[in-house]
Formats: structure tokens, C-alpha cells, sequence
């Protein structure tokens, strides 16, 4: 089985520097997109890949960037970003991409914003990723220092410059258009969806964001080909996928796995199972801002249209696993309260309502729930969903919190009923 | 006032940003570095050298969450407390630390060594649970030695 994106993964926690990457022959694709390549074609391999979007929302890459305004008449400077945020809770796929192989990053950056004809890049990291941003500062310099990134690169005539921005905490910077206002030294608030990014995005001018393991995947597209990369998938998408899992499993971890792999095999084969004296009850397929899903949905392949037919959603595909004694409650409080604090502010219904469901969802939990509560709390969630708010973090919120009160009533009703967690005794 | 260092670090940054005012944040993160939090002075003083309003700039400065607006301790422990790590013993582990420090999250111990906070997702999913000390990453941490992490800094 082949593992193209951790291929050069070293056991030790090291990363390959640049001799080591080359030697495994990185830069290799960069060399063939800058000097066999149009811009056009690169943009083609990877429409034909059918790689979608590792951010959560599986947008197809390819399509993403043939919007891109590129020909003679168009604004510039244009800009590409790399989306490295990575604040949705469960998830840590990013970093290990980061932290094994940064220049696998840096390449696939290089060679995407060539397709995009940007000039200018940035790598957006979440400030609590240090090890990561140890590991970019080298592998940024060695790249300079080798003539990959600055002007006229492997003279070319394309040119790009590469900035790593550290953030400074905020789970919104994550959210495309918030990201392009932080980046601009402003609040974390999400941009109006009217104007599209590849039209107007950073400083006003044609921008890319893409997910860290989006790009990772762009260099072995251009060297293998879109067939090649197709095969490796088990589904329509194409490609393999970084998987995750956490909770009360035998083996946590992430392992590169065909995309299409099934939860089940995730969770039994490569987690280990249960731990022992634990059973599973539900578990997140994707971070904090999936649904639900229990034990008769393990079959269901790990990929964003499968995942929806069993009414939830692929995400960044890391597992957050609940065991049967971990109070499922607590646990919808626990998401409801990051939700709560992260949210912008920006539009009224998520800014009043989260807060407002973190509290009842409190009181259920410490034994002082209320018979309407669950009414009220459904009631919130559909005018927390789609339509209603003006980005998807407040429906995000909402589907832990809609499938939780649809799949864990009962427990619910004991918390109210017998008015205290059952869990804690 | 802005110190000669403070003031040529945020040049070399705005370097990589289209315009002054957007190298706000990292004005702020560089004063920060420098004098281990933003303050009132700091902020106008920042906020001048950029040419931005004041508000404007405060408003970024509360945003997010790592700009710290009230003096903090000469290490800031940050507990990570979402879900994976609540699943995998958090409660326990702020029990340990609040008991070991004798305060609560949000404080400063009375000895200016710590500040605690707690933190979203940390990524250490796999390891949990997990906290930072200053730049340091702990992983799978047992609570009861809590304790010996501590201890690692002065
Ligand atoms: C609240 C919120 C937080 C997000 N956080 C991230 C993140 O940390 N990293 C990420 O790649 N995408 C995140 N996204 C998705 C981005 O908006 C965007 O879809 C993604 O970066 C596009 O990259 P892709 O097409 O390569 O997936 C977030 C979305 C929302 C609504
Ligand atoms: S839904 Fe929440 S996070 Fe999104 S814009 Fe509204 S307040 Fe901000």
C-alpha cells in the first residue's frame, strides 16, 4: 500500500531536511510543474485527480483554482495560503504533516501557487504548533537558500515569496474568509460569501486557501499523474487520507490509509479497538463539527459523499471516540462550551445562542435541568443551523448537538429525571 | 514608548504584509515577547507606530486569545481542555494542577511563576491529556505527576 504523504516520515520525531527530502526526490515535481509545465496543465492533474479539500468541507481543488483570474489583464499581487489552524477539536492530522515532512508542505505550496500564478504565499499556523513552526522556519530558509522559493525560481521566471504568519489563538482564523482578516492584522471575523476569494480576497486581490494536507497531496499528483493518484483511493475521491483516532482506544494515532477506508477498520484494525472494559456508544467521524454516528454506521467508507449518507459528515477526518462510561452529556457540554467561547461575535444568533446552550446543557448535566430543556434545546439548534447565522460555525456547533439529543434522549432524560449525572454517581 | 528592538522587529515584519496597519497582531506579539504582556502604554504606544486607532487595535488585541492584556507569570501553563482530552482525564489533570498551584485557571501564583489557562485542542489528541508550558508540548500527562513537569521550570 503506498503511503505517499508520510512516506518520508522519520521514526524518531526528525524531520528530512532538505538533502534528505531531495534525496527521496523531493522538489522533483516542482522542477517538472516550473520547467515542463503551464500553469493551465498543473491546474488540469489536479482537477483530474479529483482531489477535494482536507479543510473539512471537501471542496474540489481543482475547480477552486481555475477561478483563479490568471491571464495578462489580471490583479495582482495574487496571494495563496495554507490553512494551518488546525483548532477543530479532535483533530491533529495537520501537524504530523507539518512536523514529518515540512517541505513536503513548502513543494506542494510552491507548485500550487505556480497553477494559481501567485506571488506571494503564506503559511497560517495556529501559535501553539512551536515544534511545527521550528520545523517551518528551517525548511522555509533551506528552500531560499536552494533557489525553490524568491524570484526567478529554477530560472523560470516565476517567482513567489514565502511568509510564515503565526496566529495568536482563535478557532475562526480557520474559517477561509476570517483567516484573510486576521492575515490583514484585523478581528477573526468571517467576509461576506457574495464576493469569492479568487476574486477578491486578501488586501482585496485573487486568493487561495487551501488546506496543509491539500497541498501536501499537489507534488505527487504532478509526478504520478491523476490515474496513479485515483488508484490509491478505494472511493470517487481520489488519493489516501490521513486518518485519526481518540478517546478510549487501544492504539491513538494517525495512519495514511486509502481514502474510502471504513470507520470500522479505522477503529478496530489500526486504533486496536476498545480499551479494555470500555464499549463503544457514538463516536465524532471528524472533529467536533460532524454528527454522530454509532455502532451500526462503522461499515459506512471514510469519505465525504459516503459519510453523508449516514447523515453525518467526513470533516478532517479524525475519530473523537465516546466510550459507555463517559457521560455522553458532559460531553455535548464540553463541545458546546469550545463552540461557546470561539465563536466571532459577528451575527447574533450563534454570539447569544451558544452561551445560551452551554448554560442549559450545565444545568442538565449538574442536575438541574428542566422539563421543556430538551424542547428548548432543539428549538436553538435549528435556528443555530444552515441559513441562519452568517458562517458554518454555528451549524458546525449544531451537529454534535442535533444528533446527540437524537441518538443519547435517554440519557438526557435520566440526567432530568433523577436530576444528577448518572456518571459521576 | 516603543523600545529601539520592539520597534525594528515590527519593521522587519511589515515587511511581509501589504500595508502598516495589517502588521497590527504581530506588533502586539512582538511587545509581548518583549515584555511578557500587552499594557495600556504598550497598546497606545503600538497603535501610534502604526497609525491605527487605539479601539481598533484594542479590539484585536482582545480577540484573540494568546495577546494577554493583564500581566502574566514568568510561565503560562495552558491545559488543554477539548474533548479528547476531557474524554482522557482533563478534570482530573486541572484538579492536580489548580491543587498543586494553588490557583485557580486564569490566575497567577502569588510567586509570579505560573499563569494558568485553559486552552482549546491542543492537537495532541492521540497523547492525551496534554498541556504547554510556555513553548513545550506535554503529552499523555498523568495527573498525579503533575507535579514533575512543574518542577522543569524556574
Ligand atoms: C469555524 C471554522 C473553522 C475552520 N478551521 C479550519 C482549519 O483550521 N483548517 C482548515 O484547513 N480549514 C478550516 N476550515 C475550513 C476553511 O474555511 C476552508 O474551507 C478550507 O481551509 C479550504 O481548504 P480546502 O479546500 O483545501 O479544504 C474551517 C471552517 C470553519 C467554518
Ligand atoms: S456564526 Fe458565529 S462564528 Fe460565524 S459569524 Fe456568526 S457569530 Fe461569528
Amino acid at each position: 500500500m503506498e503511503k505517499p504523504l508520510t512516506k518520508n516520515f522519520l521514526p524518531n520525531g526528525a524531520f528530512p531536511d532538505l538533502a534528505a527530502y531531495e534525496l527521496a526526490g523531493g522538489y522533483q515535481a516542482l522542477r517538472q510543474a516550473l520547467t515542463r509545465m503551464t500553469p493551465a496543465e498543473v491546474t488540469q492533474a489536479v482537477t483530474d485527480s479529483n482531489l477535494r479539500g482536507r479543510g473539512g468541507a471537501g471542496f474540489p481543488t481543482g475547480r477552486k483554482w481555475s477561478s483563479m483570474p490568471i491571464g495578462a489583464g489580471a490583479p495582482r499581487p495574487r496571494y495563496l495560503v495554507a490553512n494551518a489552524d488546525e483548532m477543530e477539536p479532535g483533530t491533529f492530522k495537520d501537524r504530523l504533516l507539518i512536523e514529518g515532512d515540512p517541505h513536503q508542505l513548502i513543494e506542494g505550496m510552491i507548485v500550487s501557487a505556480y497553477a494559481v500564478q501567485a506571488d506571494v504565499a503564506y503559511i497560517f499556523l495556529r501559535a501553539e504548533y512551536t515544534r511545527a513552526a521550528q520545523c517551518l522556519r528551517q525548511a522555509i530558509a533551506e528552500a531560499y537558500g536552494a533557489g525553490y522559493l524568491g524570484g526567478n525560481i529554477l530560472h523560470s521566471g516565476y517567482g513567489l515569496e514565502l511568509y510564515l504568519h503565526i496566529s495568536a489563538g482563535r478557532y475562526m482564523c480557520g474559517e477561509s474568509s476570517a483567516l484573510m482578516n486576521a492575515l490583514e492584522g484585523r478581528r477573526a471575523t468571517p467576509r461576506d460569501k457574495v464576493l469569492r476569494s479568487t476574486d477578491s480576497g486578501l488586501w482585496g486581490k485573487p486568493t487561495v486557501v487551501n488546506n496543509v494536507e491539500t497541498f501536501c497531496n499537489v507534488p505527487h499528483i504532478v509526478t504520478h499523474g491523476a490515474a496513479w493518484y485515483k488508484a490509491l483511493s478505494r472511493s470517487a475521491d481520489g488519493g489516501t487520507k490521513i486518518y485519526g483516532a481518540s478517546g478510549k482506544i487501544k492504539r491513538p494515532g494517525a495512519w495514511e490509509l486509502p481514502m474510502g477506508t471504513t470507520i470500522r477498520e479505522l477503529l478496530e484494525e489500526h486504533a486496536g479497538g476498545m480499551m479494555d472494559g470500555f464499549a463503544l456508544r457514538a463516536l465524532l467521524p471528524g472533529g467536533a463539527s460532524t454528527e454522530f454516528v454509532l455502532d451500526e454506521h462503522l461499515d459506512v467508507a471514510m469519505d465525504f459523499d459516503s459519510v453523508q449518507k449516514v447523515g453525518s459528515r467526513m470533516g478532517t477526518g479524525t475519530l473523537v471516540v465516546l466510550d459507555d462510561r463517559t457521560c455522553p452529556v458532559g460531553m455535548l457540554r464540553n463541545l458546546e462550551h469550545f463552540f461557546a467561547q470561539e465563536s466571532c461575535g459577528w451575527c447574533t444568533p450563534c454570539r447569544e445562542g451558544l452561551p445560551w446552550i452551554e448554560h442549559v446543557l450545565a444545568a442538565i448535566e449538574e442536575g438541574r435541568g428542566e422539563a421543556g430543556d430538551l424542547d428548548m434545546l432543539a428549538r436553538q439548534a435549528k435556528f443555530l443551523g444552515p441559513g441562519y447565522t452568517f458562517c458554518a460555525l454555528a451549524p458546525g456547533a449544531m451537529e454534535p448537538l442535533t444528533s446527540g439529543l437524537k441518538y443519547f434522549r435517554e440519557d438526557f432524560e435520566r440526567h432530568i429525571g433523577e436530576r444528577r449525572c448518572p456518571w459521576r454517581g | 514608548m516603543l523600545s529601539p528592538a520592539e520597534k525594528q522587529a515590527i519593521e522587519e515584519e511589515m515587511r511581509h504584509y501589504a500595508n502598516r496597519p495589517s502588521c497590527g497582531l504581530e506588533a502586539l506579539k512582538i511587545v509581548q515577547k518583549h515584555r511578557g504582556w500587552v499594557s495600556d502604554e504598550g497598546l497606545a504606544d503600538i497603535a501610534e507606530f502604526l497609525r491605527v486607532a487605539p479601539a481598533e487595535l484594542e479590539s484585536v488585541a482582545t480577540f484573540y486569545n494568546l495577546i494577554f492584556r493583564r500581566p502574566v507569570g514568568r510561565h503560562v501553563i495552558l491545559a488543554c481542555d477539548s474533548v479528547s482530552c476531557w474524554i482522557m482525564g482533563h478534570d482530573r489533570l486541572m484538579q492536580r494542577l489548580t491543587a498543586e498551584l494553588g490557583i485557580r485557571p486564569g490566575e497567577t501564583t502569588p510567586d509570579g511563576r505560573f499563569t494558568l489557562l485553559p486552552i482549546p485542542c491542543l492537537g495532541a489528541c492521540h497523547r492525551a491529556p496534554a498541556l504547554m508550558v510556555d513553548d513545550d508540548l506535554h503529552e499523555a500527562v498523568d495527573p498525579e505527576k503533575v507535579g514533575e513537569v512543574l518542577g522543569k521550570y524556574a
